[in-house]
């Protein structure tokens, strides 16, 4: 085997590694990578087709790591099956189709109103259209319990019940209505934001050439504006579909006091019923109707085109004019952002602000939640918000959390940028990119499930990690990593290669060239890449609810928890605190950044 | 002073070979330029030198020191080659001002502060650049940039200086100022140059010797002079040289113990013609070669004149011999009619010939 030739080569190849630290950099990232995200998949496969400890219980006589078909057999094959399976499945693709079907309408409808019309407060509307995205998903459940709460399912009443003094149904109250209603009105932002960037970029003189070729206004809609906007269109349903598979908030919420499982939530139960190998499973099949639901959108819109990227491209384009119409619909939208912002916020600032939850009457104000010390009558006696140490550390722990995924985030997207642009053309580069892209077909849930069964044990130096705060950092920084690469990969495709190799010819070395050129050159990127990763992080529920434990609790754990044991000002006290956070560092990121020359931020 | 030595190099992308084996040494002091079409290589070569390219095989030794082999397992990274190189786009450093262009590297080096100031000011006084210092190469014309990027280079005092069409992105003026000002350059540091282009006017007037590239591989290695008159091959002759060289193929044939070439409409002496006669060739006559005379010559050719292009210093007059065009350049502003006949006269020293099969000289010397 080792010939002459093949040594030679051999030794060429490790002389020119050292000639290349972008291989270098390729390989070390294919390899962790690698093991991040494909390494947790086959082991959960393995978990689900073993017998595990947790199994022996209906297997008093099966041999541990064992090839069994048991979880399986009880997922797909079992009187437990309609529940465990069947139910949740039907479930999450009804609330897939309803939220991805409204959320993307609305979306869509707003993204051509504000880009292609002469509605009026553009800018105004424009920055409030994207605050949801800035929130939980599930704050608009929390205002939605807060509203529509009932009596029947136990605790307090909510706005309405004490207002109108009807109860409302059950059907209003919790299960598929409202969750389909919340999550709609949150998701259609992102809807938004991929569509309003493609319509900026849909040149309107294509489409004036169209009317020139004497097309009618419809056709010209139906040929020419519809099939530029496929691409984003494709890439807005599939993205909002698979973000609905893997949410959990708002499911566990609204749906769990009836008894609506969708899967996330029947992954959550699996687990907390210590039948991870059930989870597992409900993750392998959430995962591969996330890839098929990929796979069809490439190919109905052809595989290079199926993820746009956004860009703030601007043509100059002519504004349709709504005439008579422009009023009413300025007014209408502004109408709807302000409910999906306003409202929800609004209403959790009163729930928190009540002393008996459930009476809204205005003597029965207070700052107790807020900033009362602990109280034995109250609340089980936990101390308001402001001064509570359990909350005050989930607050530590979330911005901790987000800050170090964020810069881990922004120095893996640079480098796995610098890897992909540089060895542009290569199977490494393409392996990179690909696998750095992997972590997006993931839900959320199920990424959570996978994690378990990887890091339960400890694999080699690695301790095991889960119930660590380092595991939720890891887990955080992979799944922003398709985002977070993406930015990288466009920021270094900005800089010329000739920046790089001029300071190689001077004799400058790696790490001064990327302090000094490629680091200062991609900063606009990279800052809005990380800005981008805090806010996912601190917002995160779906991801790390599984992960999360006592020890190591951040901020979306403490108000599930607080809404678990039916204590709404708490509940709600926090997620303002939360959401209050999130805008002001958003804020001042952009102001610091602005002051420190960095243009051209903008979310991705 | 530093040699250059490329000896067998080779690099393909994917199934295309663009660089063919090439030889090539660079004496210690000399001005090479690389002259050849666009695609034919010239930069791939010269990215090999500089070490951004890692040819698939071949030698490459800078000075004394091997920098480069694929069969001994060599990379010398370009970090530690210490050559200078231009590139067509300048590769100015954006958010950096000229002054930080200037001396990035030179702190790279270790330098102390002192040193580095006073390089970095010897370096922009050489290109007159003291002024604008505190610029962003975004403030800068074209020309400017140039300056910058050539004091970034000389300011680290290299032995080897690789250029990639510098003056390509350049006005037409201001680059006959530039190719004076780069030679001027390649004298005082007493360097190595290597110069690439495609345009044959900077390779004759700035080289110490041409190598005429084409499709990867060297077409002909000399002196400009010998480049411009004996070329090695028709597409030399033919990329050398504006207005372009008058190509006349024909047939040889003996008359009153001469050898001709006679073409379509047209004869031209054939002495030598290293061919027997009844063989097709190819002449090639430089137009600034063909005698012209306004009256009859005994043995010269009567010849319609076709159209006059005056350029100023000289004029560029075509004439029809049969259905053969020919140029011709005369020196001054000709202020002459087109349409009026003229009798064209041959220099049989002057006289190239080609085998139109294998394209290669076939004149004797
Ligand atoms: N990175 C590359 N990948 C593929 N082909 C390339 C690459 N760089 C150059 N080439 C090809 O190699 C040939 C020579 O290129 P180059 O050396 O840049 O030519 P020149 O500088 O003489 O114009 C061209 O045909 C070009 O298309
Ligand atoms: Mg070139």
């Amino acid at each position: 085997m080792t010939s002459p030739g093949a040594a030679r080569r051999l030794r060429y190849h490790t002389v020119r590694l050292r000639n290349r630290p972008d291989l270098v950099i390729g390989y070390v990232c294919l390899v962790a990578l690698g093991f991040l995200v494909l390494g947790p998949l086959v082991e959960i496969v393995r978990d689900a087709l073993t017998l595990q400890p947790y199994d022996l219980a209906y297997h008093p006589d099966g041999v541990v790591g064992s090839f069994s078909l048991f979880h399986l057999e009880r997922v797909f094959a079992s009187p437990l099956s309609p529940a465990l399976f069947f139910r949740p499945l039907l479930n999450s693709l009804a609330v897939g189709f309803w939220v991805t079907a409204i959320g993307v309408s609305i979306g869509s409808l707003l993204a051509w109103l504000l880009v292609r019309t002469d509605i009026r407060c553009k800018g105004l509307l424009g920055a409030l259209i994207v605050i949801p995205y800035m929130m939980p998903s599930w704050v608009m459940a929390l205002a939605w319990i807060s509203l529509f709460k009932n009596d029947r399912i136990g605790g307090t009443q909510g706005f309405v019940a004490s207002f109108l003094g009807v109860q409302p149904p059950d059907w209003v109250s919790y299960g598929f209505f409202p969750i389909v209603v919340t999550l709609a009105l949150h998701y259609f932002a992102y809807a938004y934001l991929l569509m309003s960037g493609a319509l900026a970029t849909v040149d309107s003189e294509l489409e004036e050439a169209g009317a020139v070729c004497g097309m009618g206004r419809w056709k010209r809609l139906w040929r020419i504006t519809l099939p530029l906007l496929m691409p984003a269109l494709g890439s807005a349903i599939v993205l909002t579909f698979i973000r609905i598979l893997g949410t959990f908030g708002t499911p566990a919420l609204l749906g769990l006091p009836v008894r609506f499982f969708t899967f996330a939530t029947q992954i959550y139960a699996s687990i907390n019923a210590r039948n991870n190998g059930d989870a597992f499973v409900l993750a392998l099949v959430l995962i591969v109707i996330a890839i098929s639901f990929i796979w069809i959108n490439s190919r109905i819109i052809g595989i290079r085109k199926s993820f746009v990227t956004l860009t703030g491209k601007g043509f100059r384009r002519r504004e349709i004019r709504l005439g008579l119409w422009r009023l009413p619909l300025t007014a209408a939208v502004g109408l709807f952002v302000a409910s999906t912002v306003l409202v929800p916020l609004s209403i959790l600032l009163w729930e928190s602000l009540i002393l008996v939850a459930g009476d809204y009457s205005l003597d029965n104000l207070t700052t107790h939640f807020w900033i009362g010390q602990g109280n034995v009558r109250l609340a089980y006696g936990e101390a308001g918000v402001l001064l509570n140490n359990g909350i005050l550390t989930a607050l530590w722990n979330s911005l901790k959390l987000a800050t170090l995924a964020a810069l881990f985030n922004g120095v893996l997207g640079l480098l796995v940028g610098y890897a992909v642009v540089r060895g542009r053309g290569t199977r490494l580069s393409r392996g990179l990119e690909g696998i750095a892209f992997a972590p997006y077909i993931f839900p959320s849930i199920a990424l959570g499930a996978i994690y378990i069964g990887m890091f339960s044990a400890p694999i080699g130096p690695i301790p095991a990690l889960y119930g660590t705060f380092a595991i939720l950092v890891l887990i955080t920084v992979v799944k922003n990593l398709p985002f977070t690469s993406r930015t990288g990969i466009a920021a270094m495709l900005q800089i010329d290669t000739s920046m790089e190799e001029s300071a190689r010819v001077l004799g400058i070395g790696w790490f001064r060239r990327m302090a000094r050129i490629i680091m200062p050159l991609s900063m606009s990127g990279l800052v809005s890449g990380m800005l981008l990763t805090f806010i996912t992080a601190m917002r995160e529920l779906s991801l790390i609810v599984l992960l999360l434990s006592p020890a190591n609790m951040v901020l979306t754990g403490v108000i599930f928890y607080y809404q678990e044991q039916s204590m709404p000002q708490h509940s709600s006290a926090v997620t303002l605190l939360l959401v209050l956070i999130i805008i002001l560092v958003n804020v001042l990121v952009r102001l610091v950044s602005r002051g420190a020359g960095v243009s051209g931020l903008k979310n991705s | 002073m530093a040699q250059i030595g490329l000896s067998g190099i080779r690099k393909a992308y994917g199934r295309e070979v663009v660089v063919h084996d090439l030889d090539l040494t660079i004496r210690p002091g000399e001005f090479l330029t690389i002259l050849g079409p666009s695609g034919c290589g010239k930069t791939t070569t010269l990215r090999a030198i500089a070490g951004l390219e890692e040819p698939d095989d071949g030698d490459i030794h800078l000075g004394e020191k091997l920098v480069f082999s694929r069969r001994r397992g060599v990379i010398v990274p370009p970090e530690k080659r210490g050559v200078g190189l231009i590139f067509q786009s300048y590769a100015l450093w954006p958010h950096m001002t000229v002054q930080r262009n200037v001396s990035l590297a030179l702190e790279e080096k270790g330098l102390g502060r002192a040193e580095i100031e006073a390089r970095a000011t010897q370096a922009l006084e050489t290109v007159q650049m003291t002024a604008l210092g505190a610029r962003y190469p975004s403030e800068l014309s074209g020309g400017q940039q140039q300056r910058v990027a050539v004091a970034r280079m000389i300011a680290l005092r290299p032995q080897i200086l690789l250029m990639d069409e510098p003056l390509s992105n350049l006005d037409a003026k201001l680059r006959l100022d530039m190719r004076a000002e780069l030679l001027q350059l390649h004298r005082d540091l007493g360097s190595t140059t290597v110069y690439v282009t495609h345009d044959q006017a900077e390779a004759l007037t700035l080289s110490d010797r041409i190598v005429v590239m084409d499709r990867g591989r060297v077409m002909q290695e000399a002196s400009p002079y010998e480049v411009y008159h004996h070329p090695r091959s028709l597409q030399v002759a033919e990329f050398i040289g504006e207005p372009r060289i008058n190509l006349v193929p024909g047939t040889l044939a003996r008359e009153a113990g001469t050898l001709y070439l006679v073409g379509d409409g047209v004869r031209l002496p054939a002495e030598r013609a290293r061919a027997a006669k009844g063989e097709r060739l190819v002449a090639a006559v430089r137009p600034e070669n063909i005698e012209l005379s306004t009256v009859p010559v005994a043995g010269w050719q009567e010849v319609r004149l076709d159209n006059v292009q005056p350029t100023g210093a000289t004029t560029i007059l075509q004439v029809c011999a049969g259905a053969t065009r020919l140029r011709l350049v005369r020196p001054g502003f000709l202020r002459i009619e087109a349409g009026i006949p003229l009798w064209i006269g041959f220099d049989a020293d002057s006289i190239e010939f080609f085998d139109p099969d294998t394209q290669g000289n076939v004149s004797a010397p």
